[in-house]
Protein backbone atom coordinates (compact mmCIF):
# COMPACT_ATOMS: atom_id res chain seq x y z
CA UNK A 1 0.00 0.00 0.00
CA UNK A 2 1.09 3.32 -0.53
CA UNK A 3 -0.06 6.83 0.02
CA UNK A 4 0.81 8.22 -3.37
CA UNK A 5 1.71 7.00 -6.92
CA UNK A 6 3.57 8.45 -9.53
CA UNK A 7 3.01 7.92 -13.27
CA UNK A 8 6.67 6.98 -14.66
CA UNK A 9 8.21 7.34 -17.59
CA UNK A 10 11.10 5.37 -18.53
CA UNK A 11 13.94 6.38 -20.53
CA UNK A 12 17.31 5.52 -21.64
CA UNK A 13 17.57 2.91 -18.62
CA UNK A 14 16.59 5.52 -16.23
CA UNK A 15 12.90 6.78 -14.82
CA UNK A 16 12.68 10.30 -16.88
CA UNK A 17 13.49 13.52 -15.50
CA UNK A 18 9.73 14.18 -15.07
CA UNK A 19 9.57 11.07 -13.10
CA UNK A 20 11.69 12.11 -10.80
CA UNK A 21 10.54 15.12 -10.73
CA UNK A 22 6.81 13.76 -9.34
CA UNK A 23 8.47 11.68 -6.80
CA UNK A 24 10.49 14.35 -5.28
CA UNK A 25 6.51 16.23 -5.32
CA UNK A 26 5.59 13.13 -3.64
CA UNK A 27 7.36 12.93 -0.54
CA UNK A 28 7.19 17.08 -0.53
CA UNK A 29 3.14 16.46 0.47
CA UNK A 30 5.09 14.43 3.51
CA UNK A 31 3.17 10.79 3.49
CA UNK A 32 4.75 7.75 4.59
CA UNK A 33 4.14 5.68 1.20
CA UNK A 34 5.11 6.51 -2.14
CA UNK A 35 4.71 4.43 -5.51
CA UNK A 36 5.79 4.79 -8.70
CA UNK A 37 4.57 3.05 -11.88
CA UNK A 38 7.68 2.02 -14.28
CA UNK A 39 7.09 0.92 -17.47
CA UNK A 40 9.43 0.08 -20.21
CA UNK A 41 11.94 -3.00 -21.06
CA UNK A 42 14.73 -0.98 -18.78
CA UNK A 43 12.13 -0.65 -16.01
CA UNK A 44 13.60 -2.81 -13.41
CA UNK A 45 17.26 -0.86 -14.06
CA UNK A 46 14.94 2.24 -13.58
CA UNK A 47 13.38 0.84 -10.14
CA UNK A 48 16.35 1.02 -8.64
CA UNK A 49 17.02 4.83 -9.27
CA UNK A 50 13.59 5.70 -8.54
CA UNK A 51 13.80 4.03 -5.04
CA UNK A 52 17.24 6.29 -4.52
CA UNK A 53 15.03 9.29 -5.55
CA UNK A 54 12.95 8.75 -3.22
CA UNK A 55 10.54 5.90 -4.03
CA UNK A 56 9.08 2.75 -1.74
CA UNK A 57 7.68 0.72 -4.52
CA UNK A 58 8.34 0.59 -8.22
CA UNK A 59 5.73 -1.80 -10.54
CA UNK A 60 7.38 -2.85 -13.10
CA UNK A 61 6.05 -3.60 -16.31
CA UNK A 62 9.38 -4.79 -18.87
CA UNK A 63 6.73 -6.05 -21.91
CA UNK A 64 4.06 -5.97 -23.61
CA UNK A 65 2.28 -2.72 -24.84
CA UNK A 66 2.60 -0.73 -22.52
CA UNK A 67 6.46 -1.23 -22.16
CA UNK A 68 5.92 -0.24 -25.83
CA UNK A 69 4.51 3.07 -25.02
CA UNK A 70 1.48 2.45 -26.29
CA UNK A 71 -1.29 4.99 -24.70
CA UNK A 72 -4.60 2.34 -24.27
CA UNK A 73 -2.01 0.22 -22.48
CA UNK A 74 -0.23 2.78 -20.36
CA UNK A 75 -3.87 3.49 -19.33
CA UNK A 76 -4.77 0.12 -18.27
CA UNK A 77 -1.31 0.04 -16.34
CA UNK A 78 -1.79 3.35 -14.87
CA UNK A 79 -5.43 2.27 -13.40
CA UNK A 80 -3.76 -1.07 -12.36
CA UNK A 81 -1.15 0.47 -10.18
CA UNK A 82 -3.58 2.66 -8.87
CA UNK A 83 -5.87 0.18 -7.79
CA UNK A 84 -3.02 -2.25 -6.23
CA UNK A 85 -1.55 0.79 -4.37
CA UNK A 86 -4.72 2.05 -2.77
CA UNK A 87 -2.73 5.80 -3.77
CA UNK A 88 -5.10 8.61 -2.51
CA UNK A 89 -2.48 10.83 -4.37
CA UNK A 90 -1.86 9.86 -7.99
CA UNK A 91 0.49 12.00 -9.87
CA UNK A 92 2.07 12.35 -13.55
CA UNK A 93 3.25 14.93 -15.91
CA UNK A 94 2.76 16.76 -18.67
CA UNK A 95 4.88 14.73 -21.55
CA UNK A 96 3.96 13.79 -24.83
CA UNK A 97 2.90 10.14 -22.54
CA UNK A 98 1.14 12.20 -19.91
CA UNK A 99 -0.89 14.26 -22.22
CA UNK A 100 -3.25 11.56 -23.16
CA UNK A 101 -2.71 8.97 -20.07
CA UNK A 102 -3.42 11.13 -16.84
CA UNK A 103 -6.72 12.47 -18.27
CA UNK A 104 -7.93 9.03 -19.36
CA UNK A 105 -6.95 7.73 -15.97
CA UNK A 106 -8.41 10.58 -14.34
CA UNK A 107 -12.19 9.70 -15.56
CA UNK A 108 -11.80 6.48 -15.15
CA UNK A 109 -11.30 7.18 -11.85
CA UNK A 110 -14.41 8.92 -11.40
CA UNK A 111 -12.68 12.29 -11.48
CA UNK A 112 -11.17 14.90 -13.69
CA UNK A 113 -7.28 15.32 -13.61
CA UNK A 114 -5.83 18.71 -12.63
CA UNK A 115 -3.46 19.04 -15.44
CA UNK A 116 -0.08 21.37 -15.92
CA UNK A 117 0.59 21.89 -11.90
CA UNK A 118 3.09 23.55 -10.80
CA UNK A 119 2.90 23.20 -7.50
CA UNK A 120 0.97 20.47 -5.59
CA UNK A 121 0.54 20.53 -1.67
CA UNK A 122 -2.19 19.03 1.20
CA UNK A 123 -4.36 21.60 3.11
CA UNK A 124 -5.44 20.48 6.85
CA UNK A 125 -7.95 17.79 5.88
CA UNK A 126 -5.76 15.82 2.90
CA UNK A 127 -7.03 17.18 0.36
CA UNK A 128 -4.70 17.60 -2.59
CA UNK A 129 -4.05 21.38 -3.47
CA UNK A 130 -3.16 21.94 -7.12
CA UNK A 131 -1.45 25.09 -8.13
CA UNK A 132 -1.65 25.95 -12.05
CA UNK A 133 -1.53 28.17 -14.81
CA UNK A 134 -5.23 28.87 -16.81
CA UNK A 135 -6.03 31.31 -19.20
CA UNK A 136 -2.56 30.83 -21.27
CA UNK A 137 -0.84 31.70 -17.90
CA UNK A 138 -2.74 35.07 -17.75
CA UNK A 139 -4.45 33.67 -14.61
CA UNK A 140 -3.57 31.01 -11.88
CA UNK A 141 -6.19 28.97 -10.15
CA UNK A 142 -5.55 26.73 -7.02
CA UNK A 143 -8.21 23.90 -6.74
CA UNK A 144 -8.72 21.77 -4.12
CA UNK A 145 -9.44 17.96 -5.80
CA UNK A 146 -12.23 16.65 -4.14
CA UNK A 147 -13.26 12.52 -4.09
CA UNK A 148 -11.45 9.79 -3.09
CA UNK A 149 -8.80 9.68 -5.56
CA UNK A 150 -6.66 12.87 -6.55
CA UNK A 151 -5.15 12.78 -10.02
CA UNK A 152 -2.88 15.75 -11.07
CA UNK A 153 0.10 16.11 -13.48
CA UNK A 154 3.13 18.38 -12.88
CA UNK A 155 4.39 20.86 -15.87
CA UNK A 156 7.88 19.39 -16.59
CA UNK A 157 10.89 21.31 -14.29
CA UNK A 158 8.13 23.12 -12.27
CA UNK A 159 9.68 20.92 -9.20
CA UNK A 160 13.38 19.74 -8.40
CA UNK A 161 14.17 16.23 -8.60
CA UNK A 162 15.68 14.79 -4.97
CA UNK A 163 19.45 14.43 -4.67
CA UNK A 164 19.50 10.33 -5.23
CA UNK A 165 20.19 8.97 -1.57
CA UNK A 166 21.96 5.54 -2.30
CA UNK A 167 21.08 4.03 1.10
CA UNK A 168 17.43 3.85 0.40
CA UNK A 169 15.33 0.63 -0.15
CA UNK A 170 12.62 -0.13 -1.86
CA UNK A 171 10.55 -3.06 -3.23
CA UNK A 172 10.08 -3.80 -6.92
CA UNK A 173 6.64 -5.17 -7.71
CA UNK A 174 6.17 -6.90 -11.58
CA UNK A 175 2.50 -5.07 -12.31
CA UNK A 176 0.11 -7.47 -13.40
CA UNK A 177 -2.80 -5.93 -15.33
CA UNK A 178 -4.65 -6.58 -18.95
CA UNK A 179 -4.23 -4.57 -21.59
CA UNK A 180 -6.87 -3.34 -24.14
CA UNK A 181 -5.28 -1.72 -27.26
CA UNK A 182 -7.69 0.30 -29.69
CA UNK A 183 -5.40 2.57 -31.01
CA UNK A 184 -2.46 1.18 -32.72
CA UNK A 185 0.78 2.94 -33.99
CA UNK A 186 1.27 2.46 -37.57
CA UNK A 187 4.42 4.55 -38.46
CA UNK A 188 6.58 6.86 -36.21
CA UNK A 189 8.58 9.50 -38.02
CA UNK A 190 11.44 10.89 -36.13
CA UNK A 191 12.45 14.10 -37.26
CA UNK A 192 15.78 14.91 -35.38
CA UNK A 193 16.24 18.73 -34.83
CA UNK A 194 19.69 20.41 -35.60
CA UNK A 195 22.23 20.16 -32.96
CA UNK A 196 21.60 20.42 -29.32
CA UNK A 197 18.35 19.17 -28.49
CA UNK A 198 15.88 22.21 -27.18
CA UNK A 199 14.53 20.61 -24.20
CA UNK A 200 18.37 19.97 -22.70
CA UNK A 201 20.14 23.68 -24.16
CA UNK A 202 21.39 25.95 -22.05
CA UNK A 203 21.03 28.48 -24.47
CA UNK A 204 18.51 28.94 -26.66
CA UNK A 205 17.68 31.71 -28.96
CA UNK A 206 14.22 32.09 -30.44
CA UNK A 207 12.45 33.90 -32.93
CA UNK A 208 8.78 34.89 -34.00
CA UNK A 209 6.75 36.60 -36.66
CA UNK A 210 8.77 39.43 -36.38
CA UNK A 211 11.47 38.26 -38.30
CA UNK A 212 9.24 38.33 -40.86
CA UNK A 213 10.53 35.23 -42.83
CA UNK A 214 12.37 31.48 -42.81
CA UNK A 215 15.90 33.38 -43.83
CA UNK A 216 16.67 35.13 -40.71
CA UNK A 217 16.41 31.95 -38.28
CA UNK A 218 20.06 31.25 -40.34
CA UNK A 219 21.53 34.24 -38.15
CA UNK A 220 19.45 32.56 -34.62
CA UNK A 221 21.19 28.96 -35.64
CA UNK A 222 24.53 31.15 -35.93
CA UNK A 223 24.18 32.87 -32.54
CA UNK A 224 22.85 29.39 -30.88
CA UNK A 225 25.83 27.80 -32.65
CA UNK A 226 28.41 30.27 -31.05
CA UNK A 227 26.40 29.83 -28.02
CA UNK A 228 26.41 25.78 -27.71
CA UNK A 229 22.57 26.14 -27.64
CA UNK A 230 19.52 25.83 -29.79
CA UNK A 231 17.08 27.71 -31.67
CA UNK A 232 13.21 27.90 -31.09
CA UNK A 233 10.46 30.10 -32.37
CA UNK A 234 7.17 31.30 -31.25
CA UNK A 235 3.50 29.39 -32.39
CA UNK A 236 3.09 32.18 -34.91
CA UNK A 237 6.80 31.57 -36.54
CA UNK A 238 6.21 27.59 -37.43
CA UNK A 239 2.55 28.31 -38.43
CA UNK A 240 3.80 30.22 -40.77
CA UNK A 241 5.98 27.12 -42.12
CA UNK A 242 9.30 29.15 -40.95
CA UNK A 243 10.69 26.28 -39.11
CA UNK A 244 9.17 22.97 -38.31
CA UNK A 245 6.69 22.42 -35.18
CA UNK A 246 8.95 20.83 -32.98
CA UNK A 247 10.80 24.51 -32.22
CA UNK A 248 7.60 25.77 -30.69
CA UNK A 249 8.36 26.90 -27.17
CA UNK A 250 4.87 27.34 -25.05
CA UNK A 251 1.86 26.47 -23.19
CA UNK A 252 1.21 23.86 -26.55
CA UNK A 253 5.14 23.26 -27.34
CA UNK A 254 7.86 22.64 -25.72
CA UNK A 255 9.16 23.79 -21.85
CA UNK A 256 12.65 24.79 -21.71
CA UNK A 257 14.66 26.06 -18.82
CA UNK A 258 17.97 27.59 -20.13
CA UNK A 259 20.44 29.77 -18.49
CA UNK A 260 20.20 31.89 -20.96
CA UNK A 261 16.55 32.84 -23.41
CA UNK A 262 17.24 35.37 -26.25
CA UNK A 263 13.54 36.26 -27.34
CA UNK A 264 13.98 37.54 -31.19
CA UNK A 265 10.76 39.24 -32.81
CA UNK A 266 8.21 37.56 -30.59
CA UNK A 267 5.69 39.49 -28.61
CA UNK A 268 5.52 37.48 -25.06
CA UNK A 269 2.14 36.29 -25.44
CA UNK A 270 1.27 34.43 -22.23
CA UNK A 271 1.15 31.31 -23.91
CA UNK A 272 4.65 31.85 -25.36
CA UNK A 273 5.96 32.82 -21.92
CA UNK A 274 4.72 29.27 -20.36
CA UNK A 275 7.50 27.49 -22.30
CA UNK A 276 10.10 29.70 -21.18
CA UNK A 277 9.69 32.00 -17.86
CA UNK A 278 11.41 29.68 -16.00
CA UNK A 279 14.82 30.22 -17.69
CA UNK A 280 17.46 31.90 -16.00
CA UNK A 281 17.55 34.68 -17.71
CA UNK A 282 15.59 36.54 -20.44
CA UNK A 283 16.63 38.72 -23.42
CA UNK A 284 14.86 40.69 -25.31
CA UNK A 285 15.09 41.90 -28.97
CA UNK A 286 11.81 43.54 -30.02
CA UNK A 287 11.02 46.79 -32.03
CA UNK A 288 7.91 47.71 -30.16
CA UNK A 289 8.62 49.20 -26.57
CA UNK A 290 5.68 48.41 -25.37
CA UNK A 291 5.59 44.86 -25.65
CA UNK A 292 4.55 42.44 -23.26
CA UNK A 293 7.98 40.63 -23.62
CA UNK A 294 9.78 43.57 -21.62
CA UNK A 295 7.34 42.83 -18.85
CA UNK A 296 9.12 39.28 -18.69
CA UNK A 297 12.60 40.01 -19.74
CA UNK A 298 15.50 40.67 -17.55
CA UNK A 299 17.33 42.51 -20.09
CA UNK A 300 15.58 44.28 -23.46
CA UNK A 301 16.44 46.10 -26.46
CA UNK A 302 13.83 48.04 -27.83
CA UNK A 303 14.73 47.99 -31.43
CA UNK A 304 14.90 46.37 -35.24
CA UNK A 305 16.85 42.86 -34.65
CA UNK A 306 17.84 43.46 -38.12
CA UNK A 307 20.16 46.21 -36.74
CA UNK A 308 20.31 45.33 -33.33
CA UNK A 309 21.23 41.19 -33.62
CA UNK A 310 24.14 41.73 -36.20
CA UNK A 311 26.21 44.16 -34.11
CA UNK A 312 25.01 41.92 -30.85
CA UNK A 313 27.02 39.13 -32.40
CA UNK A 314 29.78 40.99 -34.19
CA UNK A 315 30.60 42.13 -30.14
CA UNK A 316 29.50 38.88 -29.06
CA UNK A 317 32.78 37.28 -31.40
CA UNK A 318 34.81 40.00 -30.04
CA UNK A 319 34.39 38.82 -26.66
CA UNK A 320 34.38 35.63 -27.28
CA UNK A 321 37.72 35.57 -29.51
CA UNK B 1 -24.21 5.40 -45.13
CA UNK B 2 -23.77 8.15 -43.86
CA UNK B 3 -21.16 9.12 -41.89
CA UNK B 4 -21.99 11.61 -38.96
CA UNK B 5 -19.62 13.50 -37.71
CA UNK B 6 -19.43 15.60 -34.56
CA UNK B 7 -17.47 18.37 -33.42
CA UNK B 8 -17.23 20.10 -29.88
CA UNK B 9 -16.61 23.92 -29.94
CA UNK B 10 -16.75 25.88 -27.10
CA UNK B 11 -17.13 29.83 -26.99
CA UNK B 12 -14.44 31.33 -25.00
CA UNK B 13 -13.05 34.69 -24.05
CA UNK B 14 -10.86 35.79 -27.22
CA UNK B 15 -7.36 34.92 -25.63
CA UNK B 16 -5.70 37.88 -27.99
CA UNK B 17 -7.42 40.17 -25.64
CA UNK B 18 -4.66 42.52 -24.41
CA UNK B 19 -3.50 42.15 -21.03
CA UNK B 20 -4.80 45.43 -19.66
CA UNK B 21 -8.46 44.02 -20.69
CA UNK B 22 -8.15 41.10 -19.43
CA UNK B 23 -9.63 41.14 -15.34
CA UNK B 24 -9.41 38.51 -12.45
CA UNK B 25 -11.67 38.87 -9.47
CA UNK B 26 -13.70 37.22 -7.04
CA UNK B 27 -12.45 34.14 -8.38
CA UNK B 28 -13.84 34.73 -12.30
CA UNK B 29 -12.17 35.87 -15.20
CA UNK B 30 -13.87 38.93 -17.75
CA UNK B 31 -12.92 40.83 -19.71
CA UNK B 32 -13.30 45.08 -19.38
CA UNK B 33 -15.32 46.81 -22.77
CA UNK B 34 -17.08 44.91 -25.31
CA UNK B 35 -14.73 42.51 -26.99
CA UNK B 36 -16.67 39.50 -27.89
CA UNK B 37 -16.02 35.94 -27.41
CA UNK B 38 -15.06 33.63 -30.28
CA UNK B 39 -14.95 29.96 -31.13
CA UNK B 40 -12.01 28.49 -29.48
CA UNK B 41 -9.18 28.41 -31.55
CA UNK B 42 -8.55 24.72 -31.69
CA UNK B 43 -12.39 23.77 -32.28
CA UNK B 44 -11.96 26.14 -35.65
CA UNK B 45 -9.50 23.85 -36.75
CA UNK B 46 -11.58 20.14 -35.37
CA UNK B 47 -14.27 22.41 -37.90
CA UNK B 48 -12.42 22.45 -40.67
CA UNK B 49 -11.15 18.67 -39.99
CA UNK B 50 -14.08 17.83 -40.14
CA UNK B 51 -15.08 19.64 -43.45
CA UNK B 52 -12.29 17.92 -44.94
CA UNK B 53 -13.13 14.37 -44.23
CA UNK B 54 -17.22 15.29 -45.51
CA UNK B 55 -15.53 16.43 -48.88
CA UNK B 56 -13.65 13.32 -49.37
CA UNK B 57 -16.44 11.31 -47.92
CA UNK B 58 -19.22 13.08 -49.96
CA UNK B 59 -22.29 11.52 -47.70
CA UNK B 60 -21.22 12.71 -44.77
CA UNK B 61 -22.90 15.35 -41.96
CA UNK B 62 -21.39 17.31 -39.34
CA UNK B 63 -22.92 18.39 -36.29
CA UNK B 64 -21.53 20.55 -33.96
CA UNK B 65 -22.15 20.38 -30.13
CA UNK B 66 -21.57 23.63 -27.81
CA UNK B 67 -21.93 23.04 -23.88
CA UNK B 68 -22.14 26.43 -21.85
CA UNK B 69 -25.12 28.68 -20.16
CA UNK B 70 -25.34 31.08 -22.65
CA UNK B 71 -24.16 31.91 -26.62
CA UNK B 72 -23.74 34.90 -28.48
CA UNK B 73 -25.21 33.48 -31.24
CA UNK B 74 -23.55 34.90 -33.87
CA UNK B 75 -19.85 33.68 -32.68
CA UNK B 76 -21.30 29.87 -32.04
CA UNK B 77 -22.79 29.81 -35.43
CA UNK B 78 -19.41 30.03 -37.06
CA UNK B 79 -19.09 26.39 -37.71
CA UNK B 80 -22.39 26.63 -39.53
CA UNK B 81 -21.11 29.51 -41.96
CA UNK B 82 -17.72 27.42 -42.12
CA UNK B 83 -20.09 24.63 -43.37
CA UNK B 84 -21.14 22.73 -40.74
CA UNK B 85 -24.81 21.19 -41.00
CA UNK B 86 -26.03 21.42 -37.85
CA UNK B 87 -25.87 22.64 -34.24
CA UNK B 88 -26.58 21.56 -31.48
CA UNK B 89 -26.55 23.79 -28.30
CA UNK B 90 -26.25 22.15 -24.49
CA UNK B 91 -27.66 25.27 -22.90
CA UNK B 92 -27.93 25.49 -19.13
CA UNK B 93 -27.41 26.73 -16.13
CA UNK B 94 -25.80 23.96 -15.08
CA UNK B 95 -23.05 23.80 -17.57
CA UNK B 96 -21.23 26.62 -16.15
CA UNK B 97 -18.24 26.97 -17.24
CA UNK B 98 -16.35 25.98 -14.82
CA UNK B 99 -12.03 24.98 -14.72
CA UNK B 100 -13.87 21.27 -13.58
CA UNK B 101 -14.34 19.37 -16.74
CA UNK B 102 -17.05 16.67 -15.32
CA UNK B 103 -20.10 18.30 -16.35
CA UNK B 104 -19.07 19.54 -20.10
CA UNK B 105 -17.69 15.86 -20.40
CA UNK B 106 -21.19 14.50 -18.93
CA UNK B 107 -22.96 16.80 -21.09
CA UNK B 108 -21.45 16.38 -24.32
CA UNK B 109 -21.22 12.31 -23.85
CA UNK B 110 -24.93 12.72 -23.16
CA UNK B 111 -25.43 14.95 -26.12
CA UNK B 112 -23.47 12.02 -28.58
CA UNK B 113 -25.52 9.03 -26.77
CA UNK B 114 -28.53 10.77 -27.99
CA UNK B 115 -27.76 11.51 -31.16
CA UNK B 116 -27.20 8.02 -31.10
CA UNK B 117 -25.39 7.08 -34.87
CA UNK B 118 -22.26 9.50 -34.20
CA UNK B 119 -18.77 7.75 -36.40
CA UNK B 120 -16.57 10.15 -35.03
CA UNK B 121 -16.39 13.34 -32.57
CA UNK B 122 -13.53 15.67 -33.54
CA UNK B 123 -12.27 17.97 -30.80
CA UNK B 124 -9.47 20.62 -30.45
CA UNK B 125 -6.53 19.72 -28.43
CA UNK B 126 -7.65 21.87 -25.73
CA UNK B 127 -9.99 25.21 -24.77
CA UNK B 128 -8.08 28.40 -24.34
CA UNK B 129 -9.46 29.56 -20.82
CA UNK B 130 -8.79 26.46 -18.62
CA UNK B 131 -6.24 24.77 -21.03
CA UNK B 132 -7.72 21.72 -19.77
CA UNK B 133 -7.31 19.29 -22.43
CA UNK B 134 -9.17 16.69 -21.41
CA UNK B 135 -12.86 16.98 -22.29
CA UNK B 136 -12.53 14.96 -25.29
CA UNK B 137 -10.63 12.12 -23.57
CA UNK B 138 -12.62 12.27 -20.77
CA UNK B 139 -15.61 11.70 -23.59
CA UNK B 140 -13.75 9.08 -25.08
CA UNK B 141 -13.63 7.44 -21.52
CA UNK B 142 -16.79 7.70 -20.85
CA UNK B 143 -17.84 6.18 -23.84
CA UNK B 144 -15.41 3.73 -24.29
CA UNK B 145 -14.65 5.06 -27.68
CA UNK B 146 -10.74 4.91 -29.06
CA UNK B 147 -9.15 8.14 -29.14
CA UNK B 148 -6.11 9.60 -30.73
CA UNK B 149 -5.16 13.08 -29.61
CA UNK B 150 -2.97 16.29 -31.77
CA UNK B 151 -3.56 15.41 -35.07
CA UNK B 152 -2.15 17.19 -38.09
CA UNK B 153 -4.50 15.47 -40.65
CA UNK B 154 -7.57 12.84 -40.21
CA UNK B 155 -8.49 10.71 -42.59
CA UNK B 156 -11.65 8.35 -42.17
CA UNK B 157 -10.82 5.04 -44.25
CA UNK B 158 -13.47 2.55 -44.28
CA UNK B 159 -14.88 2.15 -40.32
CA UNK B 160 -11.48 3.51 -38.83
CA UNK B 161 -9.72 6.63 -38.50
CA UNK B 162 -6.16 7.06 -39.38
CA UNK B 163 -4.62 10.13 -37.46
CA UNK B 164 -1.07 11.98 -38.62
CA UNK B 165 -0.24 12.84 -34.97
CA UNK B 166 2.09 15.67 -33.96
CA UNK B 167 5.41 14.86 -31.88
CA UNK B 168 7.22 17.03 -29.94
CA UNK B 169 9.96 15.65 -32.29
CA UNK B 170 8.17 14.04 -35.70
CA UNK B 171 5.15 12.83 -36.25
CA UNK B 172 3.38 9.09 -36.09
CA UNK B 173 0.06 7.53 -37.86
CA UNK B 174 -2.08 5.83 -35.73
CA UNK B 175 -5.34 4.04 -36.49
CA UNK B 176 -8.66 2.86 -34.74
CA UNK B 177 -11.84 1.70 -35.39
CA UNK B 178 -14.55 4.25 -35.11
CA UNK B 179 -16.33 5.31 -33.19
CA UNK B 180 -13.74 7.10 -32.48
CA UNK B 181 -12.34 10.57 -30.48
CA UNK B 182 -9.94 12.60 -32.07
CA UNK B 183 -8.20 16.03 -31.46
CA UNK B 184 -6.46 18.34 -33.47
CA UNK B 185 -3.87 21.20 -33.20
CA UNK B 186 -2.84 24.39 -35.32
CA UNK B 187 -0.70 22.00 -37.57
CA UNK B 188 -3.64 20.93 -39.03
CA UNK B 189 -3.17 24.39 -40.94
CA UNK B 190 -5.56 27.59 -40.79
CA UNK B 191 -9.12 26.52 -40.83
CA UNK B 192 -11.37 28.12 -43.76
CA UNK B 193 -13.36 31.42 -43.67
CA UNK B 194 -16.68 31.37 -44.28
CA UNK B 195 -17.80 32.82 -47.42
CA UNK B 196 -20.87 34.73 -48.11
CA UNK B 197 -23.43 31.77 -49.02
CA UNK B 198 -21.95 29.96 -45.97
CA UNK B 199 -23.03 33.01 -43.50
CA UNK B 200 -26.12 33.60 -45.13
CA UNK B 201 -27.03 29.87 -44.99
CA UNK B 202 -25.98 30.03 -41.31
CA UNK B 203 -28.31 32.52 -40.09
CA UNK B 204 -31.23 30.75 -41.47
CA UNK B 205 -30.41 27.66 -39.19
CA UNK B 206 -31.96 27.49 -35.72
CA UNK B 207 -30.10 25.54 -33.12
CA UNK B 208 -31.41 23.08 -31.57
CA UNK B 209 -30.89 23.48 -27.76
CA UNK B 210 -30.54 20.61 -25.03
CA UNK B 211 -30.98 21.15 -21.58
CA UNK B 212 -29.52 19.02 -18.57
CA UNK B 213 -33.05 17.53 -18.09
CA UNK B 214 -33.10 16.72 -21.96
CA UNK B 215 -29.93 14.73 -21.52
CA UNK B 216 -31.43 13.26 -18.25
CA UNK B 217 -28.65 14.45 -16.23
CA UNK B 218 -30.41 16.37 -13.22
CA UNK B 219 -27.30 15.71 -10.67
CA UNK B 220 -25.50 13.36 -12.03
CA UNK B 221 -21.89 14.33 -12.03
CA UNK B 222 -20.48 15.32 -9.01
CA UNK B 223 -17.39 17.88 -8.88
CA UNK B 224 -13.56 17.04 -9.33
CA UNK B 225 -12.80 20.39 -7.83
CA UNK B 226 -13.47 23.35 -5.69
CA UNK B 227 -11.97 26.41 -6.82
CA UNK B 228 -9.99 27.56 -4.02
CA UNK B 229 -8.60 30.51 -5.71
CA UNK B 230 -7.88 32.58 -9.19
CA UNK B 231 -5.43 35.32 -9.32
CA UNK B 232 -3.03 37.47 -11.81
CA UNK B 233 0.49 36.04 -11.54
CA UNK B 234 3.13 37.30 -9.89
CA UNK B 235 5.82 38.85 -12.16
CA UNK B 236 8.60 39.74 -9.94
CA UNK B 237 11.19 40.53 -13.19
CA UNK B 238 12.82 43.84 -12.84
CA UNK B 239 13.71 44.51 -16.55
CA UNK B 240 16.64 46.64 -17.86
CA UNK B 241 16.42 48.18 -20.73
CA UNK B 242 19.76 48.41 -22.92
CA UNK B 243 20.08 51.82 -25.09
CA UNK B 244 22.01 52.91 -27.64
CA UNK B 245 22.90 56.05 -30.23
CA UNK B 246 21.12 53.70 -32.02
CA UNK B 247 20.04 50.17 -32.68
CA UNK B 248 22.92 48.16 -33.63
CA UNK B 249 24.26 50.53 -30.32
CA UNK B 250 22.23 48.68 -28.21
CA UNK B 251 22.96 45.37 -29.64
CA UNK B 252 26.88 45.59 -29.20
CA UNK B 253 26.04 47.06 -25.72
CA UNK B 254 23.57 44.43 -24.68
CA UNK B 255 26.63 41.63 -25.60
CA UNK B 256 28.94 43.84 -23.30
CA UNK B 257 26.05 44.48 -20.70
CA UNK B 258 25.68 40.50 -20.57
CA UNK B 259 29.56 39.60 -20.46
CA UNK B 260 29.40 42.06 -17.41
CA UNK B 261 26.98 39.78 -15.55
CA UNK B 262 28.52 37.07 -16.75
CA UNK B 263 25.32 35.81 -18.65
CA UNK B 264 27.56 35.18 -21.40
C1 LIG C 1 -4.45 27.79 -26.47
C2 LIG C 1 -3.29 28.49 -27.10
C3 LIG C 1 -2.04 27.89 -27.06
C4 LIG C 1 -0.92 28.54 -27.59
N1 LIG C 1 0.30 27.93 -27.49
C5 LIG C 1 1.41 28.62 -27.90
C6 LIG C 1 2.73 28.08 -27.73
O1 LIG C 1 2.91 26.96 -27.24
N2 LIG C 1 3.80 28.82 -28.13
C7 LIG C 1 3.65 30.08 -28.69
O2 LIG C 1 4.66 30.71 -29.02
N3 LIG C 1 2.42 30.59 -28.89
C8 LIG C 1 1.30 29.90 -28.52
N4 LIG C 1 0.06 30.44 -28.74
C9 LIG C 1 -0.04 31.68 -29.55
C10 LIG C 1 0.25 32.94 -28.77
O3 LIG C 1 -0.93 33.37 -28.15
C11 LIG C 1 0.74 34.06 -29.73
O4 LIG C 1 -0.21 34.25 -30.74
C12 LIG C 1 2.09 33.76 -30.36
O5 LIG C 1 3.03 33.37 -29.38
C13 LIG C 1 2.60 35.02 -31.07
O6 LIG C 1 3.83 34.77 -31.69
P1 LIG C 1 4.84 35.95 -31.95
O7 LIG C 1 5.21 36.59 -30.67
O8 LIG C 1 5.95 35.42 -32.79
O9 LIG C 1 3.99 36.92 -32.89
P2 LIG C 1 3.38 38.35 -32.60
O10 LIG C 1 2.55 38.35 -31.39
O11 LIG C 1 2.79 38.80 -33.88
O12 LIG C 1 4.67 39.23 -32.27
C14 LIG C 1 5.64 39.59 -33.20
C15 LIG C 1 6.54 40.60 -32.52
O13 LIG C 1 7.62 40.92 -33.38
C16 LIG C 1 7.93 42.28 -33.21
N5 LIG C 1 8.65 42.73 -34.41
C17 LIG C 1 8.17 42.89 -35.67
N6 LIG C 1 9.13 43.31 -36.50
C18 LIG C 1 10.25 43.43 -35.77
C19 LIG C 1 11.59 43.84 -36.05
N7 LIG C 1 11.97 44.20 -37.28
N8 LIG C 1 12.48 43.85 -35.05
C20 LIG C 1 12.12 43.50 -33.78
N9 LIG C 1 10.88 43.10 -33.46
C21 LIG C 1 9.95 43.06 -34.44
C22 LIG C 1 6.62 42.96 -33.00
O14 LIG C 1 6.80 44.17 -32.29
C23 LIG C 1 5.85 41.92 -32.19
O15 LIG C 1 5.96 42.16 -30.80
C24 LIG C 1 -1.07 29.81 -28.22
C25 LIG C 1 -2.33 30.39 -28.28
C26 LIG C 1 -3.43 29.76 -27.73
C27 LIG C 1 -4.75 30.44 -27.79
Amino acid sequence: MADALIIGEVAGGAPSSSTMEGIAAARGLGVRQVAVLLPGADAATAASAAITGGADIAYTVVDGPAADGEFDALVDAAQAATAQSGARYVIGAKTLTGRDVMPRLAFRLGTALASDCSAVSLDDSGRLIATRPVYGGNAEASVACLGSVAVASLRPKSVDALEPDASRTGEVQPLAFEANVRTRVLERVEEAGEGVRLENARVVVSGGRGLGGPEPFGSLRELADMLGGAVGASRAACDAGWVPSGYQVGLTGKTVTPDLYIAVGISGASQHMAGCSNSRTLVAINKDAGANIFKEARFGVAGDWQKVLPAFMEQLHELMG
Amino acid sequence: MTLHIVVTAKQVLDPETPLSAFNVADNAVSTAGNIPPVVNGYDEQAVEAALRIKEAHGDAKVTVLSCGTDFALDVIKKPLAMGADELVLLQDAAFENSIDPTMAVAALTAAIRKLGDVDIVISGRQASDWDNAQVPLGVAESLGWAVATIGRKVQVLDGTVRVERVLPDGHETVEASLPAVVTVSNELGTPRYPNMRGIMAARRVQPTVWSAADLDLDGAASPAFELVSLKKPERAVQTEMITGDHDADAGRKLALRLREERVL
